[in-house]
């Protein structure tokens, strides 16, 4: 008995040390999720991003579970899932956009070069809307249902494997 | 073929950075509030806000646009009449507790606080134990002698 309590603070050691090597090998998690989801959206109202669009507002989350995309033309990863927000409103999914931080041309290019899924893209230059929502970068995706309830948040930029997660999203939140 | 992929590496690797820079920050992301009282509080509130972007500084250290964009709330709301504390319940609200750059007291980072408190109350009460018994085996000792 006297034994084994004389080996325990080596074994403690041994047990943090084997918990810090342990954590250190694994992939540290960068995103903050948003602690918004299952709440509504607040209120606001964003001017149009650029002339072919209308802005976007709290008003237009109504009627069916829509996308709320939070993106940017000066976004790497927003090229990248440009073809699945576009296979998405393909599939009849209405993305409501808002830009983060742009200017009208900018968006106009990214728009002619990648494609529009749009529906609305609103302007949000200081990142109002984004901050009042949770949103900790670009790009962000969140299913917001008929009466304008977060249900869905998704980090980073959209996969061909996560188009199918957000279709039952969107249908989980009718 | 070779100068065609450089050149969409080119276009690929100046386009973020010439975007990004060509926005102008938010009003108050670089300007101080006019009243010294409300800039302090202001001030004060920013060094326990943690920048999103760049986990390990508070917004009040970070050049980060992101960063700029959270002390232009900090300081409009501070100027609107909102208390500091309110301002941080609504940023928690937001982000979780991960956003506070000060330690929170909350349902799980309470053992961070009490397991401290534990060893100490443990450690005193096995010192107090073992002191008092050597102190009475010394009595003891002293009676028989």
């Amino acid at each position: 008995m006297r034994k084994l309590t004389l080996w325990l603070p080596l074994a403690l050691f041994a047990f943090f040390a084997g918990l810090a090597a342990y954590m250190l090998t694994q992939e540290k998690d960068q995103f903050v999720e948003s602690t918004m989801i299952g709440q509504p959206l607040p209120a606001f109202a964003l001017d149009p991003a650029f002339d072919g669009l209308p802005g976007a507002s709290r008003a237009d989350f109504t009627g069916r579970p829509k996308l709320l995309n939070i993106w940017a033309s000066w976004c790497l990863p927003c090229i990248a899932e440009a073809p699945q927000l576009e296979a998405l409103q393909k599939q009849g999914v209405e993305i409501i956009g808002i830009a983060i931080r742009d200017k009208p041309a900018d968006v106009a290019g990214f728009l002619a070069r990648y494609g529009n899924p749009y529906a609305r893209i609103g302007s949000d230059r200081i990142s109002e809307v984004q901050l009042a929502i949770g949103s900790s970068g670009v790009p962000e995706t969140f299913v917001i249902d008929g009466k304008g309830v977060i249900r869905y948040q998704h980090i980073g930029d959209i996969g061909a494997e996560d188009v199918p997660t957000l279709l039952a999203e969107l249908e989980k939140a009718q | 073929m070779i100068r065609w992929l450089f050149a969409v590496l080119l276009t690929v690797l100046a386009l973020p950075l010439a975007a990004q820079d060509s926005m102008p920050p938010a009003p108050y992301a670089y300007n101080q509030l006019a009243d010294p009282r409300l800039e302090a509080e202001a001030s004060a509130l920013m060094h326990t806000l943690r920048c999103l972007k760049c986990q390990s500084q508070s917004i009040a250290d970070s050049d980060a646009p992101m960063a700029g964009d959270m002390r232009h709330q900090v300081r409009a709301r501070i100027l609107a009449g909102e208390s500091p504390e309110a301002i941080r319940r609504w940023l928690i609200a937001r982000y979780g507790d991960y956003v506070s750059y000060e330690p929170e007291v909350s349902s799980t980072t309470w053992p961070l606080f009490a397991v401290p408190l534990l060893v100490i109350l443990i450690v005193a009460g096995v010192l107090l134990r073992r002191l008092g018994k050597r102190r009475s085996d010394g009595d003891d000792a002293g009676a028989a002698a």
